[in-house]
């Protein structure tokens, strides 16, 4: 078992010499509140994260939240009066209800580093990887690594209806439902469809209801057209939904999954690029060091527990212990800037690892 | 050392969990006024009878402060995170069914299943700005369906009671509450949405996992599973 008695100082020193490490590559040190204004992030993560944070409220700012993760601020400081390209390390707190796994701490000390930087993604994912390899090399450390921007581009080529597309790009971090979308988008899915029209054509025989609530009438009007054209349109073909299978199922070291997805993009352009990425993501960390032949990539990793990560994710995780959770975790976040930014984007990777976690496996050793 | 087994201190709830009891053989009532809470229990020794508010047992057990209580199993879940590892259900008592369900305006012909609720959420929040509004007292059960079932663009209002009036007042747009017969729904123009309900509640008996126990509680434990027909 790890240690779970390592005192707090000794965590905060240990933070403190890892956020050094990020300064010393030329990341420009950075504090934030702890008590954020929940609004942002109940936006952004909808009910899921009242699930996870810690509720409060303020007599005048309404609703409050002790910071559940440094990104959301460290984003939005930087929108507000940051110069490009930047660098930012960052050493505290964060706090997380554990309702699931109550052994798990609620309280625990976070170091990051976040690079907004468009000039050259590749380089900077590969960056920002290399900087957490090298900082825990020597905790016998297994890396994942993923990439759902392959999935996304997918998706976008899909050759079927925008709301289609819009639909399973709406649900790719929620794989359950992902997955019925697929299901009912398919040929299997064309009685379903039928049926979800009829369904609704026979409500309307009905007789009719009063109309309460916020929702119009022209709202479900839009709807019902949606289904209509749904039921019409012709299905994804089973070529495309074999590719989508072939791309969720990829597990495998990255030159295995670089020349299967070479494979798939024969018969699916449309990810080209994003496997262009991919292998210049990988070259780029060979440069740096990172021993490319054997890391791990699976098409599917962080999509439950990552939503905005769009692109490049990782994470590290103690061999042979499933019961911990990841010493760190990261990845490229995109989308999360184009939300918080109104329309403004702005190209962000970074992640955050766990010092508290490092000395409990460092004891342990 | 005595057993407690908390039982809800008032109506329907209490009275059919006394006729629960007495069929076993073990007498449960109050303790001489109609106001007081106190309670008799005969027919065995070594069990004491705590009148308790019924979503406050969930959490009396949690504690460990009584052995045994009778509750409806949508308060356990929703009350208690991780509510196994804090109580155990020894009976489902037959009696006080529930059905927690999501509940939407009749007049939303587009929307019967969840399936629907996920696709007019993420429409009416490309309209109105900001997340469908779901009012519901039971927050974490209705949470975790929801996101089992992959539903977003939605949010939860708080409502401890009337819920089935938020749509009209426009305080929400959709309800989860709990329903035994549909009529208040039907009477508020509203209707069940087409699946498998968020969770069928009944009267149940837990034990608590957390309470103290000594060989003379353990031993009366054995003489009531006795009497009640659950021998080990």
């Amino acid at each position: 078992m790890p240690r779970t008695d390592i005192p707090k100082a000794a965590v905060r020193a240990e933070a403190a010499r890892l956020k050094s490490g990020f300064e010393a590559k030329g990341a420009h040190p950075v504090e934030m509140d702890v008590l954020l204004p929940a609004e942002v992030l109940l936006d952004l993560y909808g009910e899921d994260i009242r699930a996870r944070a810690y509720m409060t409220s303020d007599p005048d700012r309404g609703e409050m939240m002790l910071r559940p993760d440094f990104t959301v601020p460290v984003v939005q400081a930087h929108m507000s009066d940051g110069a490009e390209p930047a660098r930012y390390t960052y050493a505290g707190e964060v706090f997380r209800k554990q309702e699931v796994m109550p052994e798990r701490a609620n309280e625990y000390i976070q170091v990051g580093y976040e690079v907004f930087d468009g000039a050259n993604p590749a380089d900077a994912d590969a960056e920002v990887f290399a900087a957490f390899s090298d900082a825990l090399a020597g905790y016998d450390l297994r890396a994942a690594t993923g990439d759902i921007g392959i999935l996304v581009a997918a998706v976008r080529g899909l050759k079927t209806t925008e709301r289609r597309r819009a639909a399973l790009l709406r649900h790719i971090w929620r794989p359950r439902r992902f997955r019925a979308l697929m299901t009912r988008f398919s040929e299997g899915g064309t009685d379903l469809r039928q049926q979800n029209l009829e369904r609704v054509t026979a409500n309307l025989a009905e007789a009719e209801a009063p109309f309460i609530g916020l929702r119009t009438q022209s709202e479900i009007d839009a709807r019902i057209l949606a289904l209509k054209e749904d039921a019409n349109e012709p299905s994804i073909s089973e070529t495309e939904i074999e590719l989508l299978d072939d791309i969720l199922s990829l597990k495998e070291t990255v030159p295995n999954v670089l020349s299967a997805l070479r494979d798939i993009v024969v018969d699916m352009p449309a990810i080209s690029e994003a496997v262009i990425r991919l292998s210049r993501r990988a070259d780029a960390m060979a440069a740096r060091g990172v021993d490319v032949e054997h890391l791990e990539f699976e098409a599917s990793y962080g999509r439950t527990s990552m939503e905005y990560y769009d692109g490049f994710v990782f994470g590290f995780y103690a061999e042979g212990r499933p019961d911990l959770p990841p010493v760190a975790t990261g990845g490229r976040y995109d989308a999360l800037t184009a939300v918080l930014g109104q329309g403004r984007s702005i190209p962000a990777v970074g992640g955050v690892m766990r010092p508290g976690l490092m000395l409990a496996l460092k004891g342990d050793a | 050392m005595v057993v407690k087994l908390g039982v809800p201190s008032k109506g329907r709830l209490m009275e059919k969990t006394f006729e629960w009891f007495a069929q076993a053989g073990v007498t449960l009532s109050r303790a001489g006024a109609e106001r007081e809470y106190s309670g008799v229990v005969e027919g065995i020794e070594g069990v004491e009878l705590v009148l308790l508010s019924a979503s406050e047992i969930p959490r009396e057990l949690a504690a460990g402060r009584i052995h045994l209580g009778v509750t409806g199993s949508d308060l356990v879940r929703d009350k208690l995170a991780a509510w196994d590892s804090k109580v155990i259900e020894i009976a489902p008592m037959g009696f006080g069914h529930a059905d927690l369900i999501i509940a939407v305006p009749k007049a939303w012909v587009d929307v019967d299943t969840l399936d629907d609720l996920d696709a007019a959420a993420a429409a009416f929040r490309a309209r109105h700005g900001f997340r469908m509004r779901i009012a519901t007292k039971y927050h974490h059960l209705v949470r975790e369906f929801l996101k089992t079932n992959g539903v977003a663009d939605y949010q939860l209002v708080d409502s401890q009671g009337a819920t089935e009036g938020t749509v009209k007042n426009l305080t929400a747009e959709a309800i989860a509450d709990i329903t035994s017969t549909g009529e208040t729904l039907r009477a508020n123009h509203l209707k069940i949405l087409n699946c498998e309900p968020v969770h069928k509640s009944q009267a149940t008996l837990f034990k608590s996992r957390t309470a103290a126990w000594s060989d003379d509680t353990r031993a009366t434990m054995v003489a009531l599973k006795e009497m009640l027909g659950m021998g080990d």
